[in-house]
């Protein structure tokens, strides 16, 4: 991105000023490299982004943002209803509500150590990945209804987990407002057989090890110490979720017309928030997110049935559950004074600071949990919301390293199985269901993470507690 | 314009782009839909098409249309647990943006297929349907 078309507010913090018809500034949170490696695409998306109808504040991009559909992939915009406010299905993405969450192990990197390739193999057998991979889980129509009211919940009505579970998951594992009859019978029928499902693309299930604490009182406080083994799971809401992105953009796209909602890019069709269609989204978006929820409920069980099939240690346990796609109804202080806005997050993740009665208690004093993907062959980051982010970005941060080749690219420079080689090599290893998948996903297809979480730190929006390294990787 | 293949796929800085190029608007789809499945599975040549299912969607306006139609394919491989390799578009109507089809293929087994990645939905970004010396091309990235 040409960095002489934006004004430097800080280090980490640059302005694109109102023009033409933005209702409000566009704020990029990057260092000076970062911004330099942006494509020149997240300036035009963002600044676009700034012009939709109710906007509050400010549309923000995170360090991580490149390229997306609509809004740039990294962006985050609150939207109020009071002032005519819209929801938006570019900004929220197809794969709604995928996130990552992250579950402690008790034990160590050396206790993991000699079974690991056992421990792995199994994992690769017990969780479905990869295209066309289907789950255990069968389910009636009206089963799949309760899917989506239930989320994560009932999974754990079926036995998938158990009741403290939910403490851990963003919105207790069950966000409310889902009414499956907004929903298309064909994104239901898609979603029958993907229930508990990773999925392929840059989905992922990790298990890493914690190299370097950053922040000590945080770590104590998520019972987080140095050589502890974690698994990350980073999967979504599947075809069901895909299905409702097609489904209303169809549906927004005449929605806008109808509005008279001037729209600069077709992936940025919208609705008021007080509107039919507007509501319908929402409703819909949310049995998107209990699906997802659901999933990773699922998939969290089956780690811990292989743990303690492999392990006599201590029980597996949810850190915590964040998404990455989603609009939000949240509280934030606009003015000196409290308003309900609709916080659209695409690849981008909630960061509430301290003291916020959404975070479970073991969390309030330090903030939530947000879990940072690198690649499969660096590190990704554990790091905690601020109350400054809550102040700039609507308690929001970044999602992961963000790509810096296309897949084209990577699969022109590697293959596959050479990828893989080289990772084992590192002693990290890799099971996949598409080696065409693997060489997309080449660590080197993706900016680097360090200097992204760097960014989100130095500007405020979220810190640093631990960095944690990949022992094995089961890519979808 | 010298053509190698008529299904490819082409650049995009997070997913792929689709494209598909022929003598008439119904091939060029056709062939965006082979360029579609060849993402989803690399041995795409060893698909038969063994069993056929009738496909159907609409649009607003054309190039939507395309967008409209590969999403059906994808829906419909999800329902029926299949892929697809061939396809007929038996009408298309340009007036109302509708159009009718076949799509042939078979069962997605897991292990005899080398499987690619799933492409979550047909996206707007780079959507152009149009006509470039004789023939007519249909694109679009897809979310992957």
């Amino acid at each position: 991105m040409n960095i002489n078309r934006l004004k430097r507010l800080d280090e980490c913090q640059w302005e694109i000023p109102i023009f033409d018809d933005m209702h409000v500034p566009a704020i990029i949170y990057a260092d000076r490299a970062l911004i330099e490696e942006m494509d020149e695409k997240v300036y035009d998306q963002i600044a676009n982004v700034a012009s939709l109808p109710g906007i509050v504040k400010a549309a923000i991009a995170m360090p991580d943002a490149h390229w997306g559909y609509g809004f740039p992939i990294g962006g985050v915009a609150a939207f109020d209803p009071d002032q005519d406010g819209i929801i938006s299905v570019g900004g929220v993405g197809y794969d709604i509500s995928c996130g990552v969450r992250t579950m402690i192990t008790g034990l160590t990197r050396q206790e993991i150590a000699p079974k690991i390739k056992t421990l792995v193999d199994k994992l690769f057998e017990t969780v479905p990945s990869g295209v066309g991979s289907e789950g255990k889980i069968r389910l009636s129509p009206a089963k799949l209804d309760d899917v989506l009211i239930g989320g994560a919940r009932w999974a754990i009505e079926l036995g998938y987990g158990v009741p403290e579970d939910l403490d851990y998951i963003e919105e207790h594992g069950c966000i409310t407002g889902a009414d499956p009859s907004c929903v298309s019978e064909t994104a239901k029928k898609r979603q029958y057989r993907q229930v508990g499902t990773l999925g392929s693309g840059n989905h992922y299930l990790e298990i890493q090890y914690i190299e370097e604490i950053f922040h000590q009182p945080s770590a104590d406080a998520m019972g987080l110490k140095k050589n502890d083994v974690v698994v990350a799971i980073h999967c979504g809401s599947r075809a069901l979720g895909h299905q409702i992105g097609t489904d209303y953009i169809q549906i927004l796209g005449q929605a806008s017309r109808k509005y008279n909602i001037p729209i600069k890019e077709r992936e940025l069709v919208c609705a008021p928030i007080r509107s039919s269609e507007g509501e319908a989204y929402y409703k819909a978006m949310a049995c998107g997110v209990n699906c997802a929820l659901a999933n990773r409920q699922v998939i969290g069980h089956l780690v811990r049935q292989v743990f303690n099939d492999i392990f006599s240690g201590p029980e597996v346990k949810i850190l915590y559950d964040v998404s990455h796609n989603t609009c939000k109804i949240e509280n934030h202080y606009v003015d000196g004074e409290i308003k309900r806005l609709y916080v659209h997050r695409k690849g981008a993740t909630r960061a509430f600071g301290p003291g916020r009665t959404e975070l479970p208690e073991k969390f309030r004093g330090i903030g939530q949990p947000v879990f940072i993907g690198g690649t499969m062959g660096t590190h990704s980051y554990i790091l905690v919301g601020q109350e400054k982010g809550e102040a700039l970005v609507w308690g929001s941060a970044c999602h992961g390293a963000g790509r810096a080749m296309s897949r084209n690219a990577a699969l022109k420079r590697w293959k596959g199985k050479d990828v893989i080689q080289r990772l084992a090599d590192k002693g990290i290893i890799v099971r996949t269901a598409s080696y065409r998948g693997a060489a997309e996903e080449a660590p080197d297809a993706y900016k680097d993470v360090s200097a992204v979480v760097d960014a989100i730190d130095r500007a405020g929006l979220a810190r640093k507690v631990a960095r944690v390294k990949p022992m094995a990787c089961i890519k979808g | 314009m010298e053509r190698t293949s008529l299904f490819e796929t082409f650049e995009h800085g997070a997913d792929i782009g689709i494209r598909g190029i022929g003598p008439t608007l119904e091939q060029a789809f056709e062939n965006g839909a082979k360029a579609l499945f060849s993402i989803i599975v690399i041995n795409f040549s060893s698909i038969k098409p063994v069993n056929i299912y009738q496909i159907s969607c609409f649009s607003f306006d054309l190039e939507p249309l395309f967008t409209s139609w590969i999403n059906q394919l994808l829906a419909e491989a999800d329902i029926n647990r299949c892929i697809f390799s061939d396809f007929k578009i038996n009408h298309l109507d340009l007036d109302n943006f509708r159009l009718s089809a076949l799509a042939f293929g078979e069962f997605f087994d897991t292990n005899r297929f080398e499987r690619g990645v799933d492409v979550k939905g047909a996206t707007f970004t780079e959507l152009k349907v149009y006509k470039r010396d004789g023939f007519w091309i249909a694109q679009c990235v897809v979310d992957v």
